[in-house]
C-alpha cells in the first residue's frame, strides 16, 4: 500500500514537472522562433505578424537578400571579426598574465596590486567612456578598429579574478617539481600552468571573443564613420531610429540578428562545457 | 607600483642614501643615470638619462603649461576660435575646446611626472645598492643580469606591465579625469569652445543632496532613481536566482529524461547576444507589437507611465528573467550535481519529505556557495545598462516626478541616468561625474564587504 502511494506521488510529481519544464521551455524558445521566422518571412510591407498563425506561411531568404545588398552588413561581419579575433588575444593574455602573477607568484605589492585591481573595477565604464574618446583622439586613433581593439583588450586585467579562482586550485606541488628540476618561471608558466588550465582558458577566450559581438555603446561613441560599424552597432541602427514602433527594417534587422546569433551559439554550444567549469570553478569557489 | 620605497618613510630613506651614499649616488639625485655610468652599468645608466632628457623635453615643451593652468586655479580663460564645421555627433560638440584639454592633458602631464619621480626614485636606489654591493666586496650586475632577474625572481613585472600599460591609458586616467570634471561646472551652458568651464569645489555635490528646490529638485529625484536602482537590483538577482535554482531543481531530479535538452532549450537564450535579444524583446512588446496583436489589446507594456510607471518596471524585470535565468541554471545545475549525496541520503533514511530536504539542505548549501555570486549580481544589476537601455531607454518620460531638468526618467537606473546626462542634447557632464562617483561608492561599499566575507579570499591556498 505504502509503495504504491510513493509510485504515484513520485508519477504526479515527475508530470507536473515535466508540464512546467514545456511551459518555460516554450516561453524561452517562442522569442528566438519569432527571429527565425520574421527573418525568413517573405515581407509584406510592415514585418509584422498579426495573427498567431500567419495567413502567409511563405518563407524564403529575400531578408538576407536584403541584408547583404541593401546594408555594409558584409563590412560590418569582417570589422567584428577583425576586432574580436585581435582583442581576443590580447585580452586572454592579458587576463592569463594577471590572474597567473596574482595566484602563483608572491611579490611585495600583491596585495595592492589585488586592490587596485578591485577598486577601479568598481567604476562603471560609462563614466570613463567620454574621456576614453578624447585619449583616442589626442592619439589619432577615434574611427579606426585599433581604437576598438585597444578600448575593448585595455582594462582586461579587471576581469582576472574568475581565472584566479582557477589557477588557485591548481596544485603547489606541480612548479615546485618543475623548478627542482631546474625550470625556469616562464616555463613554468607557459609548459607547466597554462597546459593544466584549459577550461579558463577557453572561457576567457569565449568571453573576450564575443564581448565586441554585444557592445554597442562604446563604438557608438568611438566610430561614427559607417563602414567602420560592428555588426552589433550596424543592427542597432538600423532598427534604432527616432520615431518608436516598427519600420521596414525589423525583418532586415532578423536576418543579421538571426547570423549573429547563429555564430555565436555555435561558437558557444561547442565550447559550452568549458563555459560551465568557467562560471562554476572560478566564480562561486566557496 | 610606485613603491619600492613606500615600505618606511620614502623621504627620509632617500635623505638617509643622500647622507650615505657615495659621490656617485649624489650624483644621481641630479643627474639621473650619472652614478650608473660611473659605475660602468653603461646601458641602464644611458636609459635613465635617455628617459630624464625625454621628460625634461616634455615638461618645457608643453606638460609645464597643463600642470601651470592646472594648479593656477582655473582652466582656461581664453576661449578658442576653432570652429569643427563637421557634421557633429553627439559627443563631437566637445571638440576643439580649451578647458576641457587643458584638464585631460593636465591628468597625463601628472600621470607622467608620477612615473618619472618613481623611475627617477628607483635611478638613486639602484645606485645606493650599488654603493652596498662594492662596499662587501662584490661586483656589480650586468645588464644581463639584471634583464635575467625579470624572469626569475621578478617575474612578476613583465607579467604585469603591459597588462597595467592599459589599465594605465585607458582606465585610470579616464576615471581622474571624469572624477575631476564631477568638481567643475562643465554642462552644456559651459561647453568649450563657445564657453569654458571651471572649478566650482563641491557645488554639484551640494546640489545633488541639498533637498531645496522643491520635489522636483536634483535630490528628491536622485532619491527616487535610486530607490529604484535598489529595487531593481533586488527583485533582478532574486527573481533570476530562485527561478533559475528552480529550474536547475526540475531539470535535476532523478528520473527526469532528456536532461541535456532541456537544458539546451533554456542555454541558448544566452548564446545569442543581449543587444538582439533585448531588441527583439522590445519590438514584442512594443505598442504596434505581436504581443498586443495576439491579445487584441492595446497595452503600453514598456511606456505607460500611469501608477510610476509600474507596469514598464515590471515588464523589465519579467524580460530579465527571460535573458538571465539561463545564467543561473547553468551556475546551480553545476553545483547542485556537487552537493555530497551522503547529505541526502541521511536526510531520506531520517523519513524527510522532498520539501524539508529543500530548505535544510539543497537551499542552504547553495546560498552558501553562491554568495559572492549573489552579491556580485547584485552590483552588475545596479549597472545593468543593457536590459534598461535597449528595453526602455531608462523611459516613459514622466516630468511630474522626475523634474524636466533633471533628466531623469521613470526607469532610469543609475547608470542610464547618468549615460543620459552625457549624450543628451543638454549635457550635465559634472552630474553624471557625480553620479559615477555615487555608483562607485555603493559597488565599492558591497564588494569590499562580499570580498572580505568571502572564504576565497580568506583562504585562498586551501587547495594549492
Amino acid at each position: 500500500m505504502m509503495r504504491i502511494t510513493q509510485k504515484t506521488r513520485t508519477r504526479v510529481m515527475d508530470f507536473t514537472i515535466y508540464t512546467l519544464l514545456s511551459i518555460l521551455g516554450v516561453a524561452w524558445v517562442l522569442p528566438i522562433a519569432y527571429l527565425l521566422y520574421t527573418a525568413f518571412r517573405v515581407t509584406p510591407s510592415t514585418g509584422i505578424i498579426n495573427t498567431l498563425i500567419p495567413e502567409d506561411l511563405e518563407l524564403g531568404i529575400g531578408n538576407f537578400v536584403r541584408l547583404f545588398r541593401d546594408t555594409d552588413f558584409a563590412v560590418w561581419l569582417k570589422n567584428t571579426l577583425i576586432v574580436s579575433f585581435s582583442s581576443c588575444a590580447i585580452t586572454t593574455a592579458f587576463v592569463l598574465m594577471v590572474s597567473y602573477a596574482i595566484s602563483r607568484l608572491r611579490f611585495r605589492f600583491r596585495k595592492s596590486v589585488i586592490n587596485i585591481l578591485l577598486v577601479l573595477g568598481m567604476f562603471p565604464g560609462f563614466m570613463s567612456m567620454i574621456a576614453v574618446y578624447f585619449i583616442l583622439k589626442a592619439m589619432g586613433l577615434t574611427n579606426s578598429l585599433l581604437a576598438l581593439i585597444l578600448v575593448y583588450s585595455g582594462s582586461a586585467a579587471l576581469s582576472y579574478y574568475i581565472c584566479k579562482g582557477f589557477f588557485d586550485t591548481i596544485p603547489r606541488a606541480m612548479e615546485e617539481a618543475a623548478i627542482l628540476e631546474g625550470a625556469s618561471q616562464p616555463i613554468v608558466f607557459l609548459r607547466v600552468i597554462l597546459p593544466l588550465a584549459k577550461p579558463i582558458i577557453v572561457y576567457t577566450i569565449l568571453t573576450s571573443f564575443i564581448s565586441p559581438w554585444c557592445d554597442f555603446i562604446f563604438v557608438n561613441t568611438i566610430i561614427s564613420e559607417r563602414d567602420k560599424y560592428t555588426v552589433s552597432l550596424g543592427l542597432y541602427k538600423l532598427i534604432n531610429t527616432e520615431k518608436s514602433g516598427f519600420n521596414e527594417n525589423f525583418t532586415v534587422f532578423c536576418a543579421g540578428a538571426s547570423i549573429v546569433g547563429a555564430i555565436i551559439v555555435t561558437l558557444f554550444m561547442s565550447l559550452q562545457s568549458y563555459y560551465v567549469e568557467g562560471i562554476t570553478g572560478g566564480a562561486v569557489k566557496g | 607600483m610606485q613603491a619600492k620605497v613606500c615600505a618606511e618613510n620614502p623621504i627620509k630613506k632617500l635623505i638617509n642614501v643622500f647622507k650615505d651614499g657615495s659621490w656617485q649616488t649624489r650624483l644621481s639625485f641630479f643627474l639621473p643615470g650619472a652614478g650608473l655610468l660611473l659605475r660602468k652599468q653603461f646601458l641602464k645608466g644611458a636609459l635613465y638619462a635617455l628617459l630624464t632628457i625625454a621628460f625634461i623635453a616634455y615638461m618645457l615643451s608643453s606638460g609645464g603649461k597643463f600642470l601651470a593652468h592646472l594648479f593656477s586655479g582655473d582652466l582656461g580663460t581664453v576661449i578658442s576660435g576653432e570652429v569643427w564645421n563637421e557634421e557633429l555627433q553627439i559627443f563631437e560638440k566637445v571638440r576643439g575646446d580649451n578647458s576641457f584639454l587643458i584638464l585631460l592633458y593636465g591628468v597625463v602631464t601628472i600621470v607622467v611626472v608620477i612615473v618619472y619621480a618613481w623611475l627617477w626614485t628607483t635611478n638613486v636606489l639602484t645606485s645606493a645598492k650599488n654603493d652596498e654591493i662594492l662596499k662587501s666586496g662584490g661586483q656589480v650586475s650586468s645588464f644581463r643580469q639584471d634583464l635575467g632577474i625579470f624572469l626569475n625572481k621578478k617575474f612578476h613585472i613583465p607579467l604585469l606591465f603591459p597588462p597595467f600599460l592599459g589599465l594605465i591609458v585607458f582606465t585610470v586616467m579616464p576615471l581622474i579625469f571624469m572624477v575631476l570634471i564631477a568638481f567643475t561646472n562643465y554642462d552644456y551652458q559651459h561647453m568649450p569652445p563657445g564657453k569654458l568651464f571651471d572649478w566650482v569645489g563641491f557645488e554639484n555635490f551640494r546640489a545633488l543632496f541639498s533637498l531645496s528646490g522643491g520635489s522636483s529638485s536634483f535630490a528628491i529625484v536622485f532619491l527616487r532613481v535610486l530607490l529604484w536602482t535598489f529595487v531593481w537590483a533586488f527583485f533582478a538577482t532574486f527573481s533570476n536566482y530562485f527561478l533559475g535554482m528552480l529550474i536547475a531543481l526540475m531539470i535535476n531530479r532523478r528520473g527526469i529524461k532528456l536532461k541535456k535538452l532541456w537544458r539546451t532549450l533554456f542555454v541558448i537564450a544566452i548564446a545569442i547576444p543581449q543587444f538582439v535579444t533585448l531588441l527583439l524583446m522590445q519590438k514584442i512588446l512594443d505598442t504596434d507589437g505581436i504581443l498586443n496583436k495576439l491579445l487584441g489589446t492595446n497595452i503600453l507594456w514598456l511606456t505607460d507611465q500611469r501608477n510610476f510607471s509600474i507596469l514598464p518596471r515590471i515588464m523589465i524585470i519579467l524580460v530579465n528573467v527571460w535573458i538571465g535565468v539561463p545564467y543561473t541554471l547553468l551556475m546551480c545545475s553545476g553545483i547542485l550535481m556537487n552537493i555530497p549525496s551522503d547529505y541526502f541520503e541521511a536526510a531520506r533514511i531520517d523519513g524527510a519529505s522532498p520539501i524539508k530536504i529543500f530548505f535544510k539542505i539543497t537551499l542552504p548549501y547553495t546560498l552558501h556557495v553562491t554568495t559572492p555570486y549573489l552579491i556580485t549580481q547584485f552590483v552588475g544589476n545596479i549597472n545593468n545598462f543593457n536590459v534598461i537601455w535597449l528595453l526602455t531607454k531608462g523611459g516613459p518620460v514622466d516630468n511630474i516626478y522626475y523634474g524636466g531638468g533633471t533628466q531623469a526618467q521613470s526607469t532610469d537606473l543609475l547608470v542610464t541616468w547618468l549615460y543620459r546626462l552625457t549624450t543628451d542634447v543638454n549635457p550635465k557632464y559634472n552630474v553624471a561625474s557625480v553620479i559615477g562617483i555615487v555608483i562607485f561608492v555603493i559597488c565599492s561599499f558591497m564588494s569590499i564587504i562580499t570580498y572580505n566575507r568571502s572564504a576565497s579570499a580568506r583562504n585562498e591556498e586551501e587547495f594549492q
